[in-house]
């Protein structure tokens, strides 16, 4: 690349784009005029002002820019680095610069969106951020990315539906999979169940079925009774412990998939529950199965113990839940009454709502209830307020049966930590972004499927499981990766002013940096996400954080306060 | 660099280049398998980029979309064919020969630098844009919007005056870059040694096949499909997001949102529509965002709210968003002198009639198949369900009726972008077993 090189030390010359992102930032601010203004600034040798600066129009602006004006650092304002900074630097790479000589300038999610009441204001600001972007620019280095092999094998922790799919598919795609099951059995929640809906298959047809599959695969390993121990590395390279029985299984791992499932919610307190006439929709399965159900009374309550103060979510598959049970009972007994209370019957799309309607024509009683006004739960009576007469009105029962949320897995801390991905706020994982990145985590190489991420029936399982063994996979068949360049590092020049305290050592999240033998610190680059928490700790400044040195942050001060 | 497994040599072809069929072409891609992603109309990208933003994050959803348009457009492994369709397929699982049928644009591909002069110059006007939900109209020489992707223009053979009646010719005059080209021709492409084939047809709406005439739509100018009020409100759409009525260009101060329009209804869709209730709070949101001081009003049969953070969603909407949440049934709806809408309506929880006055009524319209699924449905073999939605089974949701054939995402039921995107990740797993002989 002898043209890259010959740009970088030269002069340097700035290209400046200011994007409109529509009306999302041209609707507030003069963009023509952020960019008239940024061509005064030193080193900008040309500006320009795009509606969106990330459309192919866009990007072939910043190339054509690039090309004829010879730039050797480009800036783009606009939206926010968090979606963007990748795709303009693939663009400047492209054109044979360095993708670390492009600075994002962030003038729509930090200046029009939150200062959209103050457009005049917004404008100052917007100019006050390019003005410093550039100067950062002008002291930016080209950095190289970091390449690290990929072992080309997945573990699978959890050996549920989603986990027994994602680990059969990763194995039929010809890469060596581990599935470790804390359970003595493979299955996990299609254990306990008896029917699934909505086809009312029996659950062990559906479960018989996936194990053999699983364990005739001979790709794939299965560890039942076992559990991860321990997480070293990083994506492409996990070294894992497999604690079984007495044994540690040591582990050579290129990515891993949390497939951890969920537990049933215990309704201790809720409505009388007693585990005997008042009962869980679990409880009531096993009496299904064992056909030991002799009541003839039988009401539902929907949402217990789920969208209250405490536990705010809908938990998706009690609807469902209950209807199948409903229906299975009135198909062995047609003359059972069964009453349903609940607040909005939750069947969406085809299947369901079909599965809905069948369970009203049987004869099932569906009565709405106002949370407000909750059931009341007598010996051999429920009362309950039916808004639609105005009255209350009592429903004899011999069985109640409660439908109670599936909730996050106490020990999904514990994984959490080891695998420094976090939980949301039930307990539940994290995803890296709710709407396009369903399956994959912020750190690389690990992705996550079924319930453990949120409540979800047999069918979503399904396809989440495939999903998340399809995300595994676009890493799985590379020989080698490449790794972010802007990493924090402790310079040759700069081990004189380390002292040893170790304070980065403790701050740092992602267990990157470490002493050697020799009682020297040493950042592993591949785990460092370049956060910056070590270099700003570091009370001698001898961690040097790459694309955001101690230089290019005053220039921007500098640029912002003046001299 | 991408490892060798057995023999890659074995393409995909994606049909339906929406968030679905563009997830499951960069997986795909990304595992290093050659994907031929087909695309009926002009520009990729589908429901998604017409929506102003995404719950429940209110995520900007072209500003989340565009970077994955790019992506997919300049993927080393990715051969887009938009204006595009299957015409034939013949062989079976493993081993596919697909015809590709690729309508002219009339308008070279990497020549056009999608200036627009073509589009200024051209005389032809009043041609409605679907990408805007016809509310804005565009000439024959046509880009949907200006992120699309390919980012090139399209001269519309229905309407061009040249490809109709050979006059004009302004805009192969005008074009700078010498891209238009009028002697471009339909072209059958073959596709040979294709592993598997994902369809990911998506949606079409209920007003698509439907009048909507009972609940006033195109009888009165102040009821909107919700995708048209998505449009109203989108900074990119025809009132660059500042909300007026159609009538008067007042700005509403009260809207109306009703749910379940043409689904769970015994005269036309049965099913639940899956997304109404959460686009709905969406939209009010939105709106409110705009104008502080409105109040919307969410007539509804059941709230669905069941995934990842959702309900909490709905919570917010309610205390921080000034919308009412209304268990209930809509009578009809009338028009006053100032042409508002006035909805009567049966509170299911009160179980009183009542009244209410609106400046403007939202229909959360049904998602209904595509209307090209009969087509597609026949010429690949697989059947279709009760309702025109590919079908599959409930445990072997990605599967359709023939081998090699997977599906995902709208095509085959109505869900949200998330479950959509999850979806298409999985068919391309099951497609990636088929192409690399697992």
């Amino acid at each position: 690349m002898a043209k890259k090189e010959k740009k970088e030390e030269e002069e340097p010359r700035i290209g400046v784009f200011i994007c409109h992102c529509g009306s999302n930032i041209g609707g507030f601010i003069d963009c023509k005029e952020v960019a008239e203004r940024a061509k005064k600034l030193p080193h900008v040798v040309f500006t320009q002002d795009n509606l969106y600066t990330c459309s192919e129009t866009g990007l072939a602006a910043i190339k054509k820019g690039i090309r004829e004006h010879n730039l050797n650092r480009v800036v783009v304002a606009s939206c926010t680095p968090r979606t963007h900074e990748p795709l303009f630097r693939a663009c400047i790479e492209e054109e044979g610069l360095n993708p670390y000589l492009f600075n994002f300038v962030n003038i729509r999610d930090q200046d029009t969106w939150v200062h959209q009441k103050v457009p005049d204001k917004a404008f100052i600001k917007a100019n006050d951020v390019v003005r410093m972007g550039v100067a950062k620019a002008e002291k930016l280095e080209p950095l190289d990315k970091i390449i690290v092999d990929v072992t080309p094998t997945a573990l699978v922790i959890g050996g549920g539906v989603a986990g027994m799919t994602a680990a059969l598919n990763l194995s039929n795609q010809g890469f060596e999979t581990h599935l470790v099951e804390k359970d003595n059995r493979l299955g996990g929640r299609l254990n306990g169940l008896y029917k699934l809906f909505p086809k009312d298959q029996e659950s062990s047809e559906l479960l018989d079925a996936l194990k053999k599959k699983v364990e005739n695969n001979p790709r794939l390993k299965v560890y039942t009774s076992a559990t991860v121990k321990n997480i070293e590395g990083f994506v492409g390279n996990y070294e894992i412990e497999v604690e079984q029985g007495k044994n540690i299984i040591p582990l050579k791992i290129g990515c891993i998939i949390v497939a951890v499932g969920t537990s049933l919610f215990t309704p201790e307190g809720y409505y009388g529950y007693d585990g005997e006439k008042r009962i869980t929709q679990s409880q009531l399965e096993v009496k299904l199965k064992s056909g030991t159900l002799n009541e003839n009374e039988i009401v539902m309550i929907q949402c217990v113990g789920a969208r209250i103060e405490e536990r705010k979510y809908c938990s998706n598959v009690c609807c469902m839940t209950a209807l199948k049970n409903a229906l299975i009972i009135k198909e062995k007994n047609p003359n059972t009454h069964i009453t349903i209370l609940f607040r909005d019957l939750y069947t969406p799309g085809s299947y369901y709502e079909e599965y809905y309607r069948k369970a009203r024509e049987k004869g099932i009683v569906f009565i709405y209830y106002n949370p407000e006004k909750a059931p009341k739960v007598e010996k051999d009576t429920i009362k309950v307020f039916n808004e639609y007469i105005g009255e209350e009105i009592s429903i004899p029962y011999d069985l109640l049966v409660l439908s109670v949320p599936l909730v996050a897995n106490a020990e999904n801390k514990a994984l959490a930590q080891m695998l420094k991905v976090p939980l949301e706020e039930n307990g539940f994982f994290l995803e890296a972004h709710v709407k396009l990145r369903p399956m994959d985590f912020a750190t690389d190489g690990v992705y996550l499927s079924g319930s453990a991420k949120w409540p979800v029936d047999i069918t979503e399982s399904i396809t989440q499981g495939y999903a998340a063994a399809s995300r595994a996979s676009t890493i799985l068949s590379h020989n080698t990766l490449e790794v972010e360049g802007a990493t924090s590092s402790l310079p040759e020049y700069n081990k004189a002013l380390c002292t040893g305290c170790e304070v980065c050592i403790t701050v740092c999240p992602y267990k990157a940096i470490s002493k050697n033998e020799d009682d020297e610190i040493v950042i592993t680059q591949v785990l460092c996400k370049g956060c910056g928490v070590c270099g700003a700790t570091c009370s001698n400044h001898a961690i040097v954080i790459r694309h955001f040195t101690d230089e290019q942050i005053m220039a921007e001060i500098d640029a912002f306060g003046g001299k | 660099m991408v490892r060798k497994l057995g023999d890659n040599s074995k393409s995909v072809v994606v049909i339906g280049a929406g968030i679905a069929g563009i997830q499951a072409a960069l997986d795909l891609g990304d595992m290093g398998i050659k994907v031929y992603l087909v695309e009926k109309e002009p520009c990729i990208g589908g429901r998604m980029a017409q929506l102003d933003k995404t719950f429940p994050t209110l995520d900007c959803s072209i500003c989340i979309l565009a970077p994955k348009l790019s992506e997919c457009y300049r993927h080393p492994n990715i051969t887009l064919y938009t204006l595009a369709e299957v015409q034939k397929i013949e062989g079976s699982a493993g081993n596919f020969t697909v015809e590709v049928l690729k309508h002219p644009r009339y308008v070279k591909e990497g020549v056009c630098t999608n200036c627009g002069d073509c589009g200024s110059i051209c005389p032809v006007r009043g041609v409605p844009n679907f990408f805007d939900a016809d509310l804005v109209t565009q000439s024959a020489a046509q880009i949907a919007f200006p992120a699309a992707v390919p980012p090139v223009y399209r001269i519309n053979p229905d309407v061009c005056l040249y490809l109709n009646y050979g006059i004009c010719g302004l805009c192969y005059q005008n074009c700078g870059a010498d891209a238009i080209d009028f002697t471009q021709k339909e072209e059958v492409i073959p596709v040979e040694n294709v592993g598997a084939i994902i369809v990911a047809t998506g949606v079409d709406l209920a007003e698509n096949i439907h009048t909507l005439n009972v609940y006033g739509y195109q009888k009165y100018d102040n009821v909107v499909t919700a995708m048209e009020f998505e449009r109203l409100i989108c900074a990119s759409g025809p009132q660059q997001g500042h909300l007026k009525t159609l009538t008067d260009g007042r700005t509403p101060k009260k809207i109306a949102f009703l749910q379940c329009i043409d689904s769970r209804n015994d005269r036309t869709q049965d099913y639940c529509s899956s997304v109404c209730c959460m686009y709905t709070t969406k939209e009010a949101m939105v709106a409110y965002e705009h104008d502080n001081e409105l109040e919307s009003y969410v007539f509804y049969i059941d709230l669905r709210a069941g995934g990842k953070g959702f309900q909490k969603f709905l919570l917010r909407g309610a205390e921080e968003y000034n919308i009412k949440y209304i268990k209930s049934k809509i009578s009809h709806i009338e028009v006053d002198e100032n042409q508002s809408p006035i909805i009567t309506y049966e509170n299911l929880e009160s179980a009183e009639i009542k009244q209410m006055r609106f400046d403007l009524v939202v229909l959360a319209t049904c998602i209904i198949p595509s209307l090209s699924n009969e087509k597609i449905a026949k010429i690949l073999g697989i059947d279709l369900d009760k309702n025109r939605f590919i079908k599959t089974d409930p445990f072997f949701p990605i599967e359709s009726s023939v081998p090699g054939i997977y599906t995902c995402g709208c095509a085959r039921e109505p869900m949200d972008i998330p479950r959509s995107v999850a979806e298409a990740s999985g068919a391309a797993a099951r497609a990636a077993e088929l192409v690399k002989g697992g």
